[in-house]
């Protein structure tokens, strides 16, 4: 098991890593989640022991690592570059901790063909890395890290520099690849999607410090604040200040009832409050003949205008990004299904339904969640 | 249906003047001289290859072209090591960056004769602080008189000027390594001889191949300096090509075998760069396709 207690570090008045608590247990998949200088690639070269925290410890099963080198470790890093030694072989490359490590011939060739069987490079073992694919590269300094059976395998945006086919392709065999090892395997990413797609559990960073740390749906779902909400919603997550009059949230460009059916909600004392909701929680305008079918879903629906500014489609979805008539200075975006050609400019009317929204307080804490249900 | 449009060389044609005139057009000239013979007076008689055989079979050009082989040699393997060794040893980052830099600078930047000239001081028994300094603490020192002497102030300046460049080139090489290796080496384990074997070194290569192809063409044209020092002395010792054909050619007034000396030379230069530059890219040429490495 991996600890950090209260670890922190600072460069010069820089404060890199704040107060960070986690524990690691082996077997799992762990994502540290956070946008770029969020301290996730600082936390790993503390718990790699590539630094030493200034305050706090990192403990490795219940030991105390500081001053122990790397070397002893039994860490292995995988980067965003791909790092190879570009004058050996895959074989080589692969085998290079092994040798290190001084193992015998018949083991090395043993291991490093298990790996590469694992990672589908045994066609490859006798090229250079520079006559790979970017790819099979990456598929290389994974391997080297797995044939190492380190106890904590550290994973530093690994599949960032890969194109997108390879990147799914490559996420979708990654948690399988270390798991038969029992190592801790610890991920970091800066994509809310990655962190969902692989499992296993997330830590949410922000400016060095850890918001969260749990499975990654409850993460997502049920996000202790504002921040980690933030960090953890792609498209970004669309928020409004309001204030809550009894069963009422207002704002100038808003006015909403508030779900009756939640117990939550009835207890907030009145005051100012952020509300959030996520991009594919809103609603188009809905044509007439539509609206017909859904009046009952559709009347508690809160209304909000807005004008287009720009819409992208990818196809599946469009994405419309909206400033809000009423609060000039608010962007919002709208996860919408199938193609929404909408002009720049035209005005549209937006339809939150008040049981999916997040309420947060003055101090970014949560005190209103949307019911977890299995359509949403 | 394909349709050219011959506008497009009136595009090109400044390039090609400027080449013709800087290039071709004294290059044809050389070629000129080298195939006739003159008896002053503007008259030319045509000689064939005659130039060319008497040049090849005349044991002064043999003698120069070995002084000039192994000068180089000598120069790539002392300027290249020494580079590397150097460019290894400087800081990656902080104030004494800027500082190390500017030092290597300095040599590069002042005039080739000059640096001559303050080596031909330097040097000088009676009044130079080197040459004067070991013969009191009793060295045998001279580079006017003595054969070894002389060869080893030439190195020595050499080495004194152009190590930098090396420096310089292996330096960006160095500091273009992404810090994810040197830390991938240390989880590794990998000895400090590894990292430079495995890492550093195969990341130098291609600035490497730049010094030594610069290095080796620079130090096998090489005149100045020695011209300015030891004038070829003493007696023919340091008579490289280069001062061979200024000799021949202003000294003498042999245009003919001055000038096909000159394309022997140059035809020389451009062999051995060649074979240089293949052996050295090889190994690139054997992994072709994804040289796009970080």
């Amino acid at each position: 098991m991996l600890e950090l207690l209260n670890v922190s570090t600072r460069v010069g008045n820089q404060q890199h890593i704040q107060d960070v608590s986690l524990q690691l247990h082996p077997g799992t998949l762990n994502v540290l989640l956070g946008a770029t200088l969020s301290g996730k690639t600082t936390l790993m070269r503390l718990m790699a022991g590539l630094e030493t925290p200034d305050t706090g410890e990192v403990r490795f099963n219940g030991v105390n690592v500081r001053g122990i080198p790397v070397q002893k470790r039994d860490v292995a890093m995988v980067y965003q570059q791909f790092i190879n030694y570009p004058s050996l072989t895959v074989y080589e490359n692969i085998a290079s901790p092994l040798r290190v490590a001084g193992l015998d011939k018949a083991t090395i060739k043993q291991r490093v063909h298990e790996a590469a069987e694992l990672l589908r490079l045994t066609d490859y073992l006798q090229r250079l890395p520079a006559d790979l694919s970017g790819g099979q590269q990456q598929r290389t300094a994974l391997a080297r890290a797995l044939v190492k059976q380190a106890k904590l395998v550290l994973l530093d945006e690994p599949l960032a520099n890969l194109d997108y086919k390879l990147r799914e392709e490559l996420r979708r065999e990654l948690p399988g690849i270390f798991a038969k090892t029992g190592a801790i395997l610890v991920y970091a990413s800066t994509e809310p999607s990655e962190a969902l797609l692989l499992g296993g559990n997330t830590a949410t960073l922000h400016e060095g410090r850890l918001t969260q740390f749990g499975p990654a749906i409850e993460v997502f779902q049920r996000p202790v604040d504002l921040q980690t909400a933030r960090i953890f919603s792609d498209p970004p997550l669309n928020t409004l200040l309001v204030s809550k009059q009894g069963a009422e949230l207002r704002c100038d460009a808003l006015v909403m009832t508030l779900p009756v059916d939640n117990a939550d909600a009835a207890q907030l004392p009145d005051g100012q409050y952020t509300l959030a909701i996520r991009p594919w929680h809103l609603l188009l305008d809905v044509p007439p003949q539509l609206e017909k079918q859904t009046t009952e879903k559709q009347t508690t629906h809160a209304r909000i205008n807005a004008h287009v500014e720009v819409t992208e489609i990818t196809g599946s979805e469009t994405y419309v990004h909206v400033r809000l008539q009423g609060a000039q200075t608010q962007r919002w975006v709208a996860l919408l299904h199938g193609v929404k050609d909408l002009p720049a400019d035209s005005p549209v009317q937006l339809a939150i339904d008040p049981a999916q929204i997040y309420l947060f307080d003055s101090h970014g804490q949560r005190c209103l969640t949307p019911p977890q249900r299995e359509d949403v | 249906m394909k349709s050219w449009n011959n506008k497009a060389w009136f595009l090109v044609l400044p390039v090609l003047l400027l080449v013709a005139f800087s290039a071709i057009i004294p290059l044809m000239t050389v070629v000129n001289y080298s195939v006739q013979d003159s008896f002053g007076n503007n008259e030319f008689y045509w000689v064939g290859l005659e130039w060319f055989k008497e040049v090849l079979e005349s044991e002064r050009f043999h003698n120069a072209l070995m002084r000039n082989l192994l000068f180089s040699a000598i120069i790539l393997l002392i300027e290249i090591p020494l580079g590397i060794a150097i460019a290894l040893a400087m800081p990656r980052r902080g104030w004494g960056v800027s500082v190390c830099l500017v030092l290597m600078a300095l040599p590069l930047l002042i005039p080739w004769n000059v640096v001559g000239t303050i080596w031909q001081v330097f040097a000088r028994v009676d009044i130079g602080l080197l040459g004067y300094t070991l013969t009191q603490l009793g060295f045998d020192y001279n580079y006017t008189q003595d054969v070894v002497d002389a060869w080893i102030t030439l190195i020595v300046m050499d080495v004194w000027h152009w190590t930098s460049l090396v420096v310089l080139l292996c330096y960006s090489g160095l500091v273009s390594i992404p810090q994810a290796y040197y830390q991938a080496a240390r989880i590794d384990g990998a000895s400090r001889w590894a990292v430079f074997r495995y890492i550093q070194l195969p990341k130098m290569r291609r600035v490497l191949v730049i010094a030594v192809l610069l290095r080796f063409m620079d130090s096998f044209m090489i005149y100045t300096e020695p011209f300015v020092v030891t004038g070829g002395g003493p007696g023919n010792a340091t008579t490289f090509l280069s001062i061979d054909l200024v000799q021949m050619a202003i000294g003498q007034f042999d245009l003919g075998p001055a000038a096909a000396m000159s394309l022997i030379y140059f035809l020389i230069i451009l062999l051995v760069s060649w074979v240089f530059y293949t052996v050295m890219t090889q190994q690139d040429a054997d992994s072709a396709p994804g040289r796009g490495q970080p």
